[in-house]
């Protein structure tokens, strides 16, 4: 009777625990697990609130997260973050420029545990996503769609000047810039044909060289800026182009042209007839003046590398996980959705018109057809499209290009050979004092 | 010192004339001790703020500046590299010292003269000195974003009302903060608008003169400006050395008003935060050495070699002060007869 008793009593017990671990069961999936997404949008804009909307799709299927997503994070808050232990579970970047430092320094942290796993392949992404998410072979983030660059031109401008396509060649599209240009009474410009003055919009020496098939660094890293001649053709037709305008007049000019990221746009408002830009312009017109009459192309290319046309110059927003996230785990989860699910990349692409970043999602049939976007696709997927050496240097490299060439361009630089080799040597001094590192995309 | 006999350890004190003393020494020392005390609790805020925010920044940014240290991983011994590259490589050091040297020779004596001058203007006149000293002192009080904000916007090439009103008159107004020769200027113009700190200090001090000397210069002979040289200035000197010394320290920390316009004139304020090269717009023109050291330490995050270059600056700035403060013993006059 007693050991009845005593096995009546244990039962209970067992019975009360088993409920007791049920209830706490219950508790842990009532309260999700909180993951904090930084990203580089800012509070307001259409792509903060797409994606706001995009990953909250996703944890309507993921009950076992809660997302909340703060925008308007640049790299410097993000690095702040890592150091003072308080990084959120996901970080994104606006571009590639600091990956260097980011993945040598683990401070995100290598992603190859977590492919490998899942079986997660980097040959997913076209070359040059693959080339600047990484740094060194160790691979630290991934891409969040991309930007890529062609030529935006207004139809109705061309149709008035008698241009019947867009340029192909850079000897068509300065003729062309000059044709489109309209001065008016007193030596101001009523329309710009083609505004090349490095600094203004998106004109960097990046996505222009691009077209000219020039090289940043050889196969050691080493910068050859003044061994590939590429570099010297731009840099004349470039200052040619600006001194045929004036530079101090196209100065005086872009200082009333409009805000490049408001509804006063130079290009959206004809105010300039061609222009090199990111496809994101593409919904920008939308929003901001859908009635414009304009094309897009692929960005023409020098006379004698034809080969090049229909390439571009290609960056975009990188994904990854700092150093100290307290969910990495769940944060990988995210970060594969975000980066590898097709559906999520088309939804995403459609909504902020930038380029899916997968090789299969640029074939989705969920995105939605656009003559204009479809240009940028194109670009994406050429082979020949090509991005910036990922150096150890980090963004101060591609600014001491852009520097010296901001120089040249206003009469600053009178040798250019010998101005080439100095900024060669300098560029190697700033990669060894960086810690060395980094090359050929 | 006293001579009282002390009593072997362990051993109890005789009650006696010994003791006595000994008792006022112990007590003298702990009324020493409680003031010391007092003292070091009604320092203590200081003690630490200086400890926190002046103290362990100063030797961490020493030890730093002999490191390769990217803000991510731990700090790497370089040695003497970071000073190498400052002095022989950056190819934008040079440029920045020229700049800060040309803000610091300009604006300076600029804002001190000008200041100077409102100050002897608003001190002459007769009615309204409040009303013309608040008018002069107010621009003082706007925040320096918001006022560089505000003169970009008034210089405006194109759109700005000082070339429109120009252009109404003929002329074609300069490309200011757009151009590299008028940049600079365009920084010193905005600086002598924010004069009004100095202005009232200069102010303060020229009515303190004392108007008794002024009274007999005068009597002797000395014509307004005799009486501005050899009684004026004498006497304000303390004032315009105080101007001087502080006007060169912030020149070599000149910073917020260059990254503000060349941020906005540069127009570069990218979505994607890819053109981030506006600092120092245009060409270089404003880049002074604080705007390239931050640069360096929050845009590449070459921290190591941002402290080294912080180190050069402080080494700069008190040779400067130095300098400044022992030349100004033939000239400034510290007694001031009344």
């Amino acid at each position: 009777m007693r050991r009845t008793g005593a096995a009546f009593v244990l039962l209970a017990f067992l019975a009360a625990a088993a409920a007791m671990a049920a209830t706490a069961g219950g508790a842990h999936r009532a309260s999700p697990i909180k993951l904090s997404v930084w990203a580089y949008w800012s509070p307001g804009t259409h792509e903060l609130t797409s994606f706001d909307k995009l990953v909250a799709e996703y944890q309507k299927n993921h009950p076992e997260v809660k997302i909340s997503v703060v925008g308007g994070v640049d790299d410097n808050k993000i690095v702040a973050a890592i150091r003072s232990g308080t990084a959120p579970d996901i970080v994104s970047s606006g571009n590639s420029y600091n990956v260097a430092n980011y993945c040598r320094t683990g401070g995100w942290i290598d992603l190859a545990p977590y492919m490998k796993r899942d079986h997660i392949s980097a040959s997913l992404f076209p070359k040059a996503p693959q080339y600047y998410t990484q740094f060194n072979g160790t691979r630290c983030a991934l891409p969040l769609l991309a930007d890529d660059y062609g030529l935006y031109y207004n139809k109705a401008l061309f149709k008035k000047a008698g241009i019947t396509h867009p340029p192909k060649t850079i000897s068509e599209l300065t003729a062309d810039a000059k044709k489109l240009t309209v001065r008016g009474s007193n030596g101001s410009f009523k329309v710009v044909g083609l505004d090349p003055v490095i600094g203004w919009y998106e004109n960097v020496p990046e996505r222009w060289i691009q077209q000219f098939g020039g090289k940043f660094v050889d196969s050691q890293g080493h910068a050859i800026l003044s061994k590939d001649p590429a570099w010297t053709t731009w840099a004349k037709w470039q200052k040619a182009l600006v001194d045929w305008y004036g530079y101090n007049n196209l100065v005086r000019w872009q200082t009333g042209a409009g805000d490049e990221f408001s509804a006063s746009q130079a290009f959206e408002n004809g105010k300039v007839a061609m222009n090199l830009d990111g496809e994101w312009r593409v919904a920008f017109i939308q929003h901001e003046h859908p009635n414009l009459q304009y094309a897009t192309a692929p960005m023409p290319v020098a006379d004698n590398h034809p080969e090049l046309y229909g390439s571009g110059y290609i960056n975009g927003t990188i994904i990854g996980i700092p150093r100290g996230g307290k969910h990495q785990d769940e944060a990988w989860n995210l970060v594969k959705y975000l980066t590898t699910n097709s559906h999520f990349l088309a939804q995403f692409s459609n909504l902020i018109r930038n380029v899916p970043t997968t090789t299969a999602s640029l074939t989705s049939p969920e995105i939605k057809p656009d003559a204009h976007f479809s240009t940028f696709l194109k670009i994406f997927g050429n082979s020949h499209s090509s991005t910036s050496p990922i150096m150890a240097s980090g963004n101060a490299f591609t600014n001491l290009v852009q520097n010296f060439f901001t120089k040249w361009q206003a009469g600053g630089v009178k040798d250019l050979p010998s101005g080439l080799k100095s900024l060669d040597k300098q560029l190697d001094a700033q990669v060894a004092q960086a810690g060395g590192g980094g090359g050929v995309p | 010192m006293s001579l009282t006999p002390v009593a072997p350890a362990g051993a109890s004190s005789p009650a006696g004339p010994a003791v006595v003393p000994r008792d006022r020494r112990l007590a003298k020392r702990r009324a020493d001790w409680r003031r010391r005390r007092l003292v070091l609790i009604l320092m203590s805020p200081w003690i630490v703020g200086f400890t926190v925010f002046f103290g362990y920044p100063l030797v961490m940014s020493a030890y730093l500046s002999f490191n390769h240290y990217d803000l991510l991983s731990p700090p790497r011994w370089v040695g003497l590299a970071n000073y190498r590259y400052l002095f022989t490589i950056d190819p934008q050091v040079w440029t920045a010292i020229k700049n800060t040297i040309w803000i610091m020779v300009i604006m300076v004596p600029a804002q001190v003269l000008f200041a100077f001058g409102l100050a002897l203007m608003v001190a002459r006149a007769r009615r309204g000195i409040g009303f013309f000293r608040t008018v002069f002192y107010l621009p003082a009080l706007a925040p320096p974003v918001a006022a560089t904000l505000g003169f970009v916007y008034l210089l405006n090439p194109s759109t700005g009302p000082v070339n429109t009103i120009l252009g109404h008159l003929g002329i074609q107004g300069p490309l200011w903060f757009n151009s590299t020769a008028w940049a600079k200027p365009s920084l010193v113009l905005l600086a002598l608008w924010g004069i009004g700190n100095t202005m009232v200090i200069f102010l303060a001090a020229v009515i303190d003169v004392p108007r008794h000397l002024l009274e007999s210069a005068e009597l002797d002979g000395a014509n307004a400006l005799q009486r501005l040289r050899w009684v004026t200035l004498p006497i304000i000197s303390p004032v315009i050395l105080f101007s001087v010394v502080l006007g060169v320290i912030l020149a070599l920390q000149y910073f917020t008003q260059a990254y503000v316009a060349a941020a906005i004139a540069g127009g570069q304020a990218s979505q994607a935060g890819e053109n981030i090269n506006a600092l120092g717009y245009p060409e270089d023109s404003t880049l002074f050495y604080p705007v390239l050291l931050y640069q360096h330490g929050f845009n590449d995050f070459q921290m190591g070699y941002a402290s080294a270059m912080a180190m050069v600056l402080l080494a700069v700035a008190f040779a400067l002060t130095l300098v400044i403060v022992i030349n100004s013993r033939k000239w400034v006059h510290q007694a001031v007869p009344r």
